[in-house]
């Protein structure tokens, strides 16, 4: 009974995801407003962790293989992708090495002068 | 075996998670970080469909239960990063100037290189959303007018190339601070980057999802702007 709980409170705010997508007339997807639900959910503590933490687990462990279905669908878009391949794999590649360095690069320095300024204090 | 595929409600789900499991065996028999289990499942599945001639849409008659669960993961994900809730105060500054700036610089980067390829309007605001998450980005997409099948193949490529990446560019690139990992993957992959945090360490599994919300979100607003400048 205990993963049935778990199942059905994850299923739940997803639902509520979207009710709220279906309301409110903006580009962010459901599973983005459960994800913020669910958080504020869990820090008023109207769920608490353990009813939901068991099945949220088994979830995200197996999430990597949830991708492979629309992966292999880009079989049906290739007609349309040939045409600009090249130019569009230089910039994904380029722009996602780009941004992951800026991106760590900018936090860790950050992270690093709080830290010390936190030991100074 | 087109036929048996259109009919099963089980086979896509088999193979897919057959070959990511041998995927799996693999990156651990050679111990190498190389051996990236979801890009082995996606080309030997890919294989699989051409060498006995089945159609997408056959093994998506099955494929699309793994799909399916793809929204409630993500709702999912609130847990770890609950679980990391005081670290995210303590570090809330570096979180959200680090992400901004990352989306800042995708859009930016993406304007460069569409100069540099001559792509049109409709062809760069197609790859503006790349860096984020499936949904919201295709919603961009087509509100700017971009080409939507190309931008969810974009944003897929992205993710499964962010994925396989992640662990040497930022290895080479010095990143070691746990936070500023999960933020650098998130950021650059959403949520498909985010299964590789995830399998990494707990702080960034929960710091990429964050990065997955606050990125998307920055960039439904900036989009906007990004897309005035080409």
């Amino acid at each position: 009974m205990k993963l049935l709980k778990q199942f059905l409170l994850i299923m739940l705010v997803t639902c509520i995801g979207e009710i709220i997508r279906y309301i409110v007339p903006l580009p962010i997807p459901a599973s983005i407003y459960g994800l913020v639900l669910m958080f504020i959910l869990l820090y008023t503590k109207v769920i608490k962790l353990d009813q939901v933490k068991t099945a949220a687990q088994f979830l995200i462990e197996i999430m990597p293989v949830m991708f492979i279905p629309a992966a292999v669908g880009l079989m049906n878009s290739w007609s349309a992708l040939q045409p600009i391949i090249i130019p569009a794999l230089v910039t994904i590649i380029a722009c996602n090495i780009i941004v992951m360095v800026v991106t760590g690069e900018v936090a860790q320095i950050i992270i690093r002068k709080d830290s010390r300024k936190g030991e100074k204090a | 075996m087109n036929e048996f595929f259109a009919g099963s409600t089980t086979i896509g789900v088999v193979i897919s998670l057959a070959f990511y499991y041998f995927g799996i065996f693999l990156k651990n028999k050679f111990k190498s970080s190389l051996i990236n289990p979801l890009l082995i499942s996606i080309v030997l599945t890919l294989c699989f469909l051409l060498v006995f001639r089945i159609d997408y849409e056959s093994y998506n008659v099955s494929g699309r239960y793994l799909s399916y669960l793809l929204t409630p993961a993500t709702v999912s994900l609130a847990i770890p990063l609950y679980m990391e809730i005081e670290r995210m105060k303590k570090n809330i500054k570096a979180i959200i100037i680090s992400i901004f700036v990352g989306s800042v610089t995708s859009m930016t980067v993406i304007l460069l290189f569409a100069f540099l390829f001559h792509f049109d309007h409709a062809q760069y605001v197609t790859f503006l959303p790349k860096s984020i998450t499936t949904a919201i980005g295709m919603s961009i997409s087509e509100e700017l007018g971009g080409i939507v099948p190309i931008t969810v193949a974009a944003i897929i490529v992205t993710g499964i190339f962010g994925n396989i990446s992640a662990e040497g560019v930022l290895k080479a690139a010095k990143i070691e601070d746990p936070i500023a990992k999960g933020l650098a993957i998130g950021t650059s992959a959403h949520a498909i980057g985010t299964a590789k945090a995830m399998e990494i360490g707990e702080v960034e599994g929960a710091m990429s999802s964050l990065s997955i919300v606050t990125a998307g979100i920055i960039t439904v607003v900036l989009a906007n702007v990004w897309a005035m400048f080409l």
